[in-house]
């Protein structure tokens, strides 16, 4: 069931899946050796121990989602910043952020999670999909910045089906994310890798 | 920030979630999974007890990165991988390394550890520095 771990809550080395967008740092090399013993964090790892030998569904690949859109509140980035330790003026000070350009307090870089992530979620639990969620994992993730995101931003968010693969007896899915602002212009995309065991 | 070199370690950031930072991560990030938030449920699932949101800590790359980087939006790029089990109330580093600089990009690759257990590797983030 696993690729080399020493149990059912380990994920062997396998690297992540070269067709992610945006270059997957460490790629393909490592299947095997690299990370067994290495326990991951997840739901289930009881249930990981039944196997099933279901060639895997992967016709939903390619499939995209209707836009979700957000609505960028100061009090929201600030409760987010503080969440993450991002207490620059910045994120908290509208007067600061005017001051250095921007229309209202700007949102720290990873609150793309707060944006995309909703966006995200109906594909996980898409049963075109079929991902398991009780035997997921997050495996990786990566986002790409092109502009800034402030209070008072709507951000919509699409999500496309990029990948679903066996590597080794993990399943892997992968998620594109982009979100664009009003102004149509890309803020941030994501690929969100989530592994079945 | 003087012009980073290839090799060049970035300063360390050192960080330990108190015990109540996966509710208040959950309520600002919406993911309300009950292996970060209920401590019963997460020992039902098997594991040793509340872990830490994944993205909270990759966040804690971001920020430590960005740091080393020119102005608010010095940070283009991120990747992690997600390798193990992060858990409150332990302190955790990150420990990061210019890869390669060209122009007015560097590369920085991180990691993130906590109690000795790498529970993010191969981060890989793109930086603008000037």
């Amino acid at each position: 069931m696993t690729a080399g771990g020493t149990s059912g809550c380990c994920l062997a080395g396998g690297g992540g899946p070269s067709g992610s967008p945006g270059g997957w740092a460490g790629g393909t090399g490592a299947s095997g050796a690299g990370g067994s013993g290495v326990a991951v964090g997840g739901v289930g790892c009881a249930a990981s121990e039944q196997e099933e030998d279901v060639a895997l569904k992967t016709d939903a690949v390619g499939k995209t989602y209707p836009p979700v859109t957000y609505a960028v509140g100061r009090e929201k980035v600030r409760e987010y910043a503080s969440a993450v330790g991002e207490e620059g003026p910045l994120h908290h000070d509208p007067e600061a952020a005017r001051a250095a350009g921007y229309a209202d307090v700007l949102a720290p870089p990873m609150f793309a999670v707060v944006y995309a992530g909703r966006a995200v979620a109906p594909a996980l639990f898409d049963p075109d999909v079929g991902l398991d969620f009780a035997r997921m994992v997050h495996g990786g993730q990566e986002f790409v910045w092109e502009a800034p995101v402030v209070a008072g931003d709507e951000i919509a968010t699409e999500v496309e089906v990029e990948d679903i693969a066996d590597r080794g007896g993990l399943e892997f899915y992968v998620f594109e994310s982009r979100s664009t602002n009003q102004d149509g212009a890309t803020v941030c995309t994501g690929a969100w890798t989530n592994i079945v065991r | 920030m003087s012009a980073l070199e290839p090799g060049q370690a970035l300063p360390e950031l050192r960080v330990t979630p108190d015990k109540y930072l996966t509710y208040r991560y959950a309520g600002a990030s919406g993911d309300f999974n009950p292996i970060h938030i209920d401590e019963e449920f997460a020992k039902a699932v098997g594991l040793p007890g509340r872990i830490l949101h994944g993205l909270w800590t990759m966040a804690q790359v971001a920020r430590a990165v960005s740091a080393a980087g020119e102005g608010p939006e010095a940070l283009r790029r991120l990747s992690v991988q997600f390798r193990g089990m992060g858990f409150p109330e332990q302190e955790l580093a990150v420990n990061a390394s210019v890869k390669e600089v060209a122009g007015d990009t560097a590369i920085v690759e991180a990691e993130v550890v906590q109690d000795g257990r790498r529970i993010i590797r191969k981060g890989e983030a793109e930086l603008r520095v000037s």
